[in-house]
């Protein structure tokens, strides 16, 4: 089980309450689940199951322990292929000294006081914080399920707990060798009272953390058994589509609903603040019905500029000086003494998610004014709480059930909750007690905006007669991500600071430094895009680096070594990654970049082996990874991450752009028109981890940020073009036919 | 109309609207949800089924051409080659966020089923129907290329 129900139970329980939730997952009325959540005395009441009369699980809890010996790990956060249902589940695994072949893991409900992440305060995941604000909480509660356990063990034999051993999901008695299992002590250890500090291993004593083991998911995941919202199907539900406005920022005006209504299927059409949805008997059906609608938008108050036009905008704003948002020296003076000053000005497209699985929920009013929902949520208090905004009632009336999702990168985390809203506002169009899954088109996806900002950047830089690099001043121009959300307290300052990490402290020692930050504004919904500020800050800093580097006639890795003065982790990763790619033979005609980027906590440096195909434009043979994100609770998962933050980045370095023709409704529409890397892209990855003492940080985002530049740089070495305009084969096209 | 065709070995016989793509009448009518939505104009492969032995894209397919015709989804599948690659991703943890992988899964399959062993380019030319956007193709080749070596050897 991957933590979903089964597809035939979603139609069989009709009232999905917390405790109906828990009476169909638990199927076996329950065990031994224990809330670990801070403070431990708030331990959540177990409950007596009407039906069996044992006593169940409290739902406020994050390990369930089974009459069959089956562990269960409520995960507080969206699995979205970051590997949050194996990752966390292995640190309560680990304290427990539990065998991994007994544990499982489901989403934990919704509940913003039990499951909040620690370092956000809400429910919800990002910033590849998942597994580091879990680290201590899950082993916590590990461990507290583990001292019960033995509690209930030297209760039952009459012995001192001290004469008792766990190992692999054993309990021991040591003097005579009897044992007994997790399932066999649960109902006892369920009465017992949790211990008020319990004490957690030593990093030298783990058994489990820091190996390779079987993720929880993968089968369900092989064979098509997992079941995402797209998947869920209830009795009497309804599908619904909505036709959005084609450009952002226009309203509708009026509708002709006629021909749609005409459908075969189509039960009812109504407009909502975000278009008009048509809800129909089947998929299929609603397709056809949002295709026949006759809408007249009203576009007086649209953003028409295209993306040409925001580009010419940001590139004049970057050659004006923007709010500081570091500065060290004197980054004037040291360019007018300079030896050589270079200048250059890199441009970055929108960029859209395009998660595999396109946006999707479904929600049912119900006739006591409760809501369920359920749909892949990375933000679950910010969604609930919308959802029970738009139906009027109080959050706590929202059971929000996390769906699994088909990837996310931030898509499924609106701090405005728009899709929630869209979703809420589609099922209270409908009776009450209809479940109405509402499902967006690849085409809703890609013209739906909430992409990654448009964004330039100026830079310039120096070399001082030693052949040293003696300034440098970057500006960047760049819409808000958090402005207007309920997020925005994060600006500082008037610094949004996910439109410039990553540029602001670079891991070099720069005595003449200058970073500046022009926000932006137009209409066009952005959001985070799969590490966020540093898709763009990172690929800048590292090609000027890189290029400033040869001119000063410096080698790539040696330059940068020397250049890092208080920065051991970046170093150990280029030091690591150097050494890596130095034991591979070139492939012929080829070249080599390199490129270092800490994002989230965690270091990252590459080196990508390019060569020029047939066709004159890049192809990336191989990529060296090394990567120190403290202790690797999951070794391959990290590894995984790595591998799949390397072809995302490359995917959308190589091709991808979303762009507003003249007019500005967006260009693309669907896989066609917005390119991904597809498997003949994808080089050889080899990643080797670098262990260091530090506490776990994220892996979910910090291996995108370094492939660009790696790329760039290696291509620069290969062929002398400098790449500043992404994506890259469209730019190198370009460039080629001019040449 | 009524469509009359054999579905993971039985014979189905249902009353639909004639220009159905066979994906929605596979989720919606039949409760088969392995095969996945993702683009609905054939870009992207995680419709991928099995229309007579060969891999093809559910989403724009309409019922009306599956008449007569022998239909395999991922829940059907059951082949030396099936096995095979199954047992490899498992082995090399390929899924990631997984919604893509029963069409990878189905192309492999095709994949393997018409050439056992295939080179790194072949596996390259039957894959690159499927995009997975986790990026897992490292691993997906390097399943395909064990499965192949496992499915020789017990042949």
């Amino acid at each position: 089980m991957i933590g979903q129900l089964p597809f035939t139970q979603y139609t069989a329980s009709q009232g999905m309450s917390r405790r109906g939730f828990l009476k169909v997952t638990g199927g076996l009325s329950g065990g031994l689940l224990v809330a670990m959540h801070l403070p431990l005395a708030k331990l959540a009441m177990a409950e007596i199951d009407s039906v069996t009369g044992k006593q169940t699980a409290a739902p406020n809890a994050f390990i369930e322990i089974s009459y069959d010996n089956t562990v269960t790990v409520m995960i507080k956060h969206l699995e979205m292929g970051q590997g949050a249902f194996t990752g966390l589940a292995v640190l309560a695994a680990e304290e427990l000294d539990a065998d991994w072949s007994q544990m499982k893991a489901r989403h934990a409900p919704s509940n913003t006081e039990l499951y909040k992440n620690l370092n956000f305060g809400i429910q919800g995941v990002g910033g590849s914080t998942g597994l580091s604000n879990s680290y201590d909480q899950m082993r916590k509660a590990g461990a507290t399920c583990r001292a019960m356990l033995v509690n209930a063990a030297a209760d039952k034999w009459g012995i001192s707990h001290e004469l008792i051993s766990v190992t692999r999901g054993t309990i021991s008695r040591l003097d005579t060798g009897a044992s007994l299992t997790f399932g066999d002590l649960a109902e006892a250890a369920a009465k017992l009272s949790p211990p008020e500090d319990v004490k957690l291993k030593s990093p030298s004593e783990f058994v489990l953390i820091g190996t390779k083991l079987p993720k929880l998911d993968t089968a369900e995941k092989s064979t098509g058994a997992a079941i995402f919202t797209q998947d869920i199907k209830l009795e009497n539900m309804r599908y619904a589509m909505v036709a959005h406005p084609p450009l952002f920022g226009a309203k509708l005006r009026s509708f002709d609903d006629t021909a749609a209504k005409a459908v075969s299927g189509v039960l009812d059409v109504k407009p909502i603040p975000s278009g008009v949805a048509v809800i129909a008997k089947n998929t299929h059906a609603a397709l056809k019905g949002k295709n026949a609608l006759k809408i007249d938008w009203d576009t007086s108050s649209a953003e028409t500029r295209s993306s040409a036009a925001l580009f010419d905008e940001y590139r004049a704003k970057v050659d004006t000086l923007g709010a500081t948002a570091a500065s060290t020296g004197d980054v004037e003076k040291a360019l007018k003494n300079a030896e050589e000053t270079h200048e250059f000005t890199f441009e970055f497209p929108f960029l859209a998610h395009t998660p595999m699985e396109t946006l999707d929920a479904v929600i049912r009013i119900n006739s006591d004014d409760t809501v369920d929902a359920w749909l892949g949520s990375q933000l679950q208090t910010v969604d609930q709480g919308t959802i029970a905004g738009v139906v009027g009632v109080d959050p706590t009336r929202v059971n929000l059930t996390t769906m699994i999702s088909g990837g996310s990168f931030g898509r499924r985390a609106q701090p405005d909750s728009g899709f929630a809203a869209e979703a809420a506002h589609v099922a209270k169009t409908q009776p009450k007690g209809t479940p109405v899954k509402l499902m967006w088109t690849r085409e809703d996806d890609l013209q739906g905006g909430r992409y990654r900002p448009l964004t330039v950047h100026r830079f310039e830089g120096a070399i001082d007669n030693e052949g040293n690099i003696s300034a440098w001043d970057h500006a960047i121009a760049t819409q808000s991500i958090v402005a207007g959300s309920p997020f925005e307290g994060m600006i500082q300052n008037g610094i949004d600071p996910t439109s410039i990490e990553g540029a602001q402290a670079p891991c070099y020692e720069l005595n003449d430094f200058r970073m500046t930050l022009h926000t932006m504004e137009n209409k066009v919904p952005v959001l985070w895009w799969r590490s966020v500020g540093h898709t763009h800050t990172a690929y800048a800093v590292e090609v000027m680096m890189d290029y400033l580097l040869e001119k000063a006639g410096k080698d790539p890795f040696k330059g940068r070594m020397a250049l890092m003065k208080e920065h051991p982790r970046d170093k150990g990763v280029l030091k690591a990654v150097y050494a890596l790619s130095q034991k591979g033979t070139p492939a012929k005609d080829s070249a080599r970049g390199i490129a270092v980027h800490r994002s989230f906590g965690s270091y990252v440096a590459q080196v990508a082996e390019v060569i020029r195909d047939s066709d004159g434009l890049p192809k990336v043979t191989k990529v060296w990874c090394a990567v120190d994100c403290g202790l690797a609770v999951n070794p391959d998962i990290v590894k995984a991450q790595m591998e799949g933050g390397i072809g995302f980045g490359l995917s959308s370095i190589l091709h991808e752009e979303v762009s507003l023709g003249d007019g500005g409704a967006v260009s693309q529409t669907n896989f066609d028109t917005y390119q991904l890397l597809r498997i003949n892209e994808m080089p050889e990855i080899e990643v080797v981890i670098v262990q260091t003492e530090n506490p776990p940080t994220g892996v979910g985002e910090p291996g995108l940020p370094p492939i660009g530049p790696a790329v760039a740089n290696g291509w620069r070495r290969l062929t002398g073009q400098m790449v500043t305009t992404l994506p890259m084969v469209p730019a190198i096209t370009k460039m080629n036919q001019e040449a | 109309m009524n469509v009359n065709f054999t579905l993971n070995g039985e014979q189905k016989s249902i009353e639909v609207e004639p220009d159905t793509p066979l994906l929605w009448i596979l989720r919606d009518e039949l409760s088969l949800t392995g095969t996945k939505f993702g683009c609905g104009k054939a870009q992207c492969g995680a419709c991928t089924i099995h229309f007579n032995g060969n891999a093809t894209r559910s989403c724009v397919m309409p019922i009306s051409a599956v008449i007569g015709a022998e239909i395999t989804t991922i829940e059907g599948v059951t082949s030396a080659a099936a096995d095979a690659l199954m047992a490899a991703w498992k082995k090399h943890d390929v899924p990631q966020c997984g919604f893509c992988q029963s069409g990878q899964m189905m192309s492999a399959i095709n994949l393997l089923t018409r050439n056992p062993s295939p080179s790194d380019d072949e596996i390259d030319a039957g894959m690159s129907g499927n995009l997975c956007r986790c990026a897992t193709y490292t691993r997906i080749k390097k399943a395909i290329r064990e499965a192949s070596d496992n499915l020789g050897e017990r042949a």
